[in-house]
């Protein structure tokens, strides 16, 4: 278990070095996106002026307040990440973010796709919305507000040490989830036997 | 009398608690819980959950973004004089609460997905009122999260398996849901009547302090069996592994016909948020 403090944008170097249990704290751009604003990137291929290579991809949908026209985050923890199962292949074909951050893990087929374009996925305690508020600092920018509304829009943030975020599904195949899932299948065998 | 502004300030500030600080019951558990865990990962879930209550409450920030939808139910004396004040309060308070709190607008249209931004819409706000003896009225809130509630269920399971059927469905539901409900979960178990006051059950179990079993032995019992069993998976806090995957399990039951056996599960997140606000005759609110 190795405590990383990393800053967008992240190298394909740090990335390959990464593994299942390892740190992150994250400084630098992190974005919103949910399943609804998946779709939408994907289907205008791009948000101009806004290069998404090396950034961190957060999986939220958060409380935001407007005062004097400026926007604060008031709570923006995780939402689960699973929603996004079968549109994350195709975002990280289009996108070149590093790290896409969330809560409960994802499935194979963003495991496979993790490895193709070597990303991880980092998980963070969902419920603490308050915790990530503070991580996550100022706010940047926001799209897609109007047509998707709050928790869906697009959110730019400008992270400071961000996390604890642990590193559950990296570049190479290894996922947390797996592991945890194999154990809890054994345990409910044996229990159900009992 | 009841004032009307009063009764409004009151159900927000009913809101604003129950966004903001979790009750004591949930985070003395969650203290245990912490203590409990050996390993480095679960470990630090539990300690994000605990810096993440203390900085809500110090700072007065929503605990967690999915400030849900905002569920009331309402306990009211037959003689309770004010239900139809506290029915018009309820929507004008929740609306003012989405914007003061801030709560996250929550409420979407089931088909087209349109947004209205205040919490409310067709066939809201989710009121349950219950008549019973007497002069006074208790009213719980209790935000509902998506993530914890996209992990319900209902089992209409054959009579004769009964409890060790039920055990085994929650056993299997758990192991599936891992660290999607945010565990660790309360579980709300409803049994009997028909499948929708199985389900309703299941979310009023919710309302239970963690540290109260029910109060037949018996089914308290089987609530600590269950507790067990479903801890002894080891899905663990986020479903990254661990000791503790639940922090309670409240059954509440009614009578059921003899050819069903209506269960229902409706899970909810370690923060188990709720507020109470008591009503008496004279309009006096605590």
């Amino acid at each position: 278990m190795t405590e990383y403090f990393l800053k967008t944008p992240i190298d394909e170097e740090i990335i390959t070095k990464l593994k299942v249990g390892d740190i992150i704290y994250l400084s630098g751009t992190v974005f919103t996106a949910r399943d609804e604003a998946h779709m939408e990137l994907l289907k205008h291929g791009d948000i101009p002026g806004f290069d998404m290579t090396g950034l961190g991809l957060y999986h939220c949908g958060p409380v935001m307040q407007q005062e004097n026209g400026k926007w604060n985050i008031i709570s923006a923890g995780p939402t689960t990440s699973f929603r996004m199962e079968t549109l994350e292949p195709a975002f990280l074909d289009k996108f070149k973010v590093k790290l896409i951050i969330g809560k409960g893990g994802m499935g194979p087929l963003t495991l496979e796709s993790l490895k193709k374009h070597n990303v991880v996925y980092v998980s963070f305690t969902g419920g603490a919305g308050a915790l990530a508020a503070k991580g996550l600092g100022k706010v940047k920018a926001v799209y897609y507000l109007e047509e998707l509304g709050m928790p869906e829009a697009v959110w730019v943030f400008e992270a400071k040490d961000f996390g604890p975020l642990i590193v559950s599904m990296d570049s190479k195949g290894h996922s947390l989830y797996d592991d945890v899932n194999s154990k809890t299948r054994e345990n409910l065998e044996r229990l159900l036997k009992e | 009398m009841l004032d009307e502004k009063m009764l409004i300030a009151r159900l927000i500030k009913g809101m604003r608690d129950g966004a903001i600080e979790l009750p004591a019951d949930v985070t003395s558990k969650l203290k245990d819980a912490y203590s409990k865990e050996t390993g480095d990962i679960p470990k630090m879930q539990f300690k994000a959950i605990l810096d993440n209550i203390k900085l809500a409450h110090d700072e007065g920030l929503p605990l967690c973004q999915d400030t849900g939808i905002q569920v009331f139910f309402i306990k009211a004396g037959y003689d309770f004089p004010y239900l139809n004040d506290i029915h018009k309060a309820i929507p004008v308070a929740i609306e003012k609460a989405t914007m003061e709190i801030p709560l996250r607008p929550n409420t979407v249209d089931p088909f087209t997905g349109k947004n209205p931004k205040n919490n409310l819409g067709h066939n809201m706000p989710a009121v349950t009122v219950e008549l019973v003896e007497g002069d006074s009225a208790t009213i719980h809130i209790l935000p509902k999260g998506g993530g914890s509630e996209n992990m319900s269920a209902l089992w209409m399971l054959t009579p004769t398996q009964g409890f060790k059927s039920l055990k085994k469905k929650v056993l299997e539901h758990i192991q599936f849901a891992a660290g999607k409900p945010c565990p660790p979960t309360i579980l709300g178990i409803g049994v009997g009547g028909g499948a929708d006051m199985a389900m309703k059950l299941a979310k009023k179990a919710l309302l239970r302090p963690l540290d109260c079993t029910n109060s037949n032995e018996e089914i308290a019992a089987m609530e600590k069996e269950i507790l067990d069993a479903v801890n002894e998976l080891g899905v663990g806090p986020m479903g990254l592994g661990g000791k503790t995957t639940a922090l309670a399990v409240n059954i509440e039951y009614t009578s059921r016909h003899p050819a069903t056996f209506p269960t229902a599960l409706v899970v909810q997140c370690w923060c188990n948020r709720r507020a109470i606000i008591k009503i008496d005759k004279n309009g006096v609110m605590t």
